[in-house]
């Protein structure tokens, strides 16, 4: 079975400010780390490779620092990665992003791709859907398991919050991972100090099937950035006065009014 | 000692000090006040004052000795060998409205607090000011009067000590309503008896803490754990007095076995990033940088793959170090949560000594027939033992408790161990330190404590008997 994990470079810490102009993260002098929920997705095809046999590329579209979770990645269990990585792809929207993406999975050999559902810095959890819809093949978001797999297709579970759903997608296809479905497992420090050398490949936009830059970076984004603001922070707090009896019943009845408990 | 009980005049009294929705009595006081976080001993308080400041205290300090009335003090309850309970009734104060912070010192770099404060709200406030307050208990959310009294430890008691290191001073009320004042925020200070470290320990037995005033570190800015799998606890055992004279200075060192590990999982319905190794070391390196924060743990994991580790795993983010610290932070109350009743060991031993101990354990638990799970700072030779009833008769359990607990106990001292590590003494252990310390060592203790309260008001029936 043949998987790629896309991963992606995001600030370590929530504290990072934005840049007023052109709508974008500040990125320098902020410390780094693989979204989060890309760590889901990556133990998800770590266990997966566990299970039926194959081979893990850990893909990212970023900065040559970028490396460093490609190299986090291999450490906690990927095989090999690629890093794609050209000035031309700055400043991309989505659609951008999740073409170039797609043009680094062409011409390669793969049976599942695996995302995160969403990126702790963008939040737009569109990148996934993109990617398979330029790549033409079936893609599902909120997985929160891989129930079976077959050598045409996967059963996956659905979290659609209403309601829970088993789908079956013929592969090759697209899995974006939900987020807390598994414990993903630690870099290994070892595995990463014996690497002899760096099982990194570095693309840029002229190695991809489609070179043209006005599909990249700013050039190929059609998303601009009008304003971007701190949402306000919104907390309430409800009383609830009576019995033990009467506040046991009326708190039972809001949590599960917000879902936060359900029938058994 | 004969003490008098609570009667409708002191009553009057307390009211007249605290005001009347402070003082609660009889079915007013919730029966949690009658036990502490372990259970096993349970006595409840004639009346419960929630006090709020120092004179406060002092008023009813006053009254209680005129009148010969035993006092406990209690902040959040978590201790766990009985300290806050209220065996002869009496008073309890409650110390948990006192909890503000009364000044934070950036030129001599100390923070004042009243002693109901908690420790997780101390923690978030000094850090939101840059400073570090490193004791570093499992039990965040006891009070620092309450850490104060066991002179609490934790996990980075390894590179930074332990409570007693933080206390610069310390305002009290002696038993006799006088308030006075132990130490200041000097750094030095060799002038007469250190009361003030006498004080930090005594479990509330000696005079009642109403603010202390503790020493703060400059905040470090980053911070890694390596989590080691070791094929057999033996060998993670042996790599500790190791890896602490090796040029390496962990801030916490601690042992795990699979067995607590997987009673986490169990509790918290969550996996632990790695659970198929029998043994492991979790330890952490901090500093004021990435680089020298990884120049550190470099070298740890490079000495630890020598002396046998199987792999070390990195644990760096945010959510890496909350999925393997809330398993470490868990291990408490799973064990607590897989047993009906549990009692537990808090011994020290020298770190040179631990293995040598946990073996000693899983000999104890074969001989017994107990199931006593265990994990432990490796870094401090400060081991937390549970000993789990699992259903057994009363009669049963007490008797095979007491067997245990004395077999533990005398081989600690034989190893040049103590009874406690952290946790104090209390109502539970004091048998235990009366046969390791003998007579003479017990009698000082009493002459101590009588300089102090010479009525013997003050927590009695604690670290020794009354």
């Amino acid at each position: 079975m043949e998987l790629i994990v896309c991963v992606k470079q995001v600030p370590g810490t929530t504290q990072v400010e934005m840049d007023p102009v052109t709508g974008t993260l500040k990125r320098d002098g902020v410390s780094s780390k693989m979204n989060p929920y890309d760590l889901f997705a990556l133990e998800a095809a770590l266990t997966l490779r566990e299970r039926c046999g194959g081979h893990i590329t850990a893909l990212t579209m970023g900065p040559p620092q970028a490396k460093s979770i490609l190299l986090e990645a291999v450490s906690m269990g990927a095989d090999s990665a690629v890093l794609l990585s050209d000035r031309k792809l700055g400043g991309a929207d989505v659609l951008a992003t999740a073409y170039a993406l797609s043009q680094a999975v062409k011409g390669r050999k793969w049976d599942i791709l695996f995302c995160g559902k969403q990126t702790t810095d963008g939040d737009t959890a569109q990148v996934g859907a993109e990617t398979a819809e330029f790549l033409g093949v079936p893609h599902v978001s909120n997985v929160t398991a891989i129930e079976d797999i077959a050598e045409d297709h996967v059963d996956v579970r659905v979290d659609l919050d209403t309601h829970v759903m088993v789908q079956r997608l013929p592969l090759p296809c697209v899995l974006c991972m939900d987020r807390d479905v598994n414990t993903p497992r630690l870099p290994s420090w070892k595995r990463r100090r014996e690497l002899t050398e760096e099982p990194i490949e570095v693309l840029s936009v002229a190695d991809l099937p489609d070179p043209d830059p006005k599909r990249y970076g700013l050039n190929g984004s059609p998303t601009k950035v009008e304003r971007i603001f701190q949402p306000e922070k919104a907390a309430q707090r409800q009383m609830i006065y009576g019995s033990a009896e009467e506040t046991a019943a009326a708190l039972t009845a809001l949590l599960a009014e917000k879902k936060f408990l359900q029938e058994v | 000692m004969a003490y008098n009980r609570v009667a409708a005049e002191d009553l009057a009294v307390f009211r007249s000090i605290v005001g009347e929705d402070r003082c609660l009595s009889g079915d007013k006081i919730l029966p949690d006040y009658g036990h502490d976080e372990l259970g096993g001993i349970h006595s409840m308080p004639d009346v419960l004052l929630r006090v709020t400041s120092t004179e406060e205290v002092s008023s009813v300090m006053k009254h209680c000795y005129k009148r010969n009335i035993p006092v406990v003090v209690r902040g959040s309850g978590t201790g766990l060998v009985g300290a806050s309970v209220a065996v002869e009734h009496g008073v309890m104060l409650e110390t948990t409205a006192m909890n503000k912070i009364v000044e934070l010192d950036r030129d001599n770099l100390t923070v004042t607090v009243q002693p109901g404060i908690l420790l997780m709200e101390l923690t978030e406030y000094v850090q939101g000011q840059g400073f570090f307050y490193p004791p570093d208990p499992g039990e965040k959310t006891a009070t620092i009067g309450g850490n104060i009294s066991t002179n609490a430890g934790g996990m980075r008691a390894v590179k930074y000590g332990v409570t007693r290191d933080y206390v610069r001073g310390l305002t009290v009320v002696m038993p006799d309503g006088e308030i006075m004042t132990l130490g200041g925020s000097v750094v030095k200070n060799s002038s007469g008896y250190s009361l003030k470290d006498l004080v930090v320990g005594s479990e509330g037995t000696l005079a009642v803490v109403t603010e202390a005033v503790l020493k703060l570190l400059p905040l470090p800015k980053y911070t890694v754990s390596l989590l080691v799998p070791f094929p057999e606890m033996d060998k993670a055992l042996a790599a500790v007095p190791e890896l602490l004279r090796s040029d390496v200075s962990p801030v916490a060192l601690e042992y795990m076995g699979q067995e607590t590990i997987r009673c986490a999982e169990a509790y918290l319905g969550k996996k632990f990033p790695d659970h198929q190794h029998p043994a492991y070391l979790l330890m952490t390196f901090d500093g004021r940088d990435e680089k020298t924060v990884a120049v550190e743990y470099d070298r740890a994991a490079e000495l630890c793959l020598s002396l046998g580790a199987t792999d070390v795993l990195i644990v760096d983010t945010e959510e890496r170090k909350s999925s393997v610290w809330t398993a470490r932070g868990a291990f408490l109350n799973a064990i607590k949560g897989s047993t009906d009743l549990m009692d537990e060991c808090d011994v020290v031993v020298p770190k040179s000594r631990i293995a040598d101990f946990f073996r000693y354990v899983e000999t104890v638990s074969r001989d017994t027939g107990l199931r006593i799970p265990s994990f432990g700072h490796a870094g401090d030779g400060n081991l937390h033992i549970y000993i789990c009833r699992d259903g057994l008769a009363e009669d049963v359990w007490q008797e095979k408790l007491s067997a245990a607990f004395t077999a533990m106990y005398s081989e600690a001292a034989k190893m040049g161990g103590f009874v406690s590590g952290e946790h104090g003494i209390g109502y539970g252990k004091r048998g235990y330190l009366a046969s390791q310390m003998g007579e003479e060592y017990v009698a000082l203790l009493r002459r101590i404590k009588a300089a102090f309260d010479p009525k013997g008001i003050l927590n009695p029936g604690k670290i020794f008997e009354a």
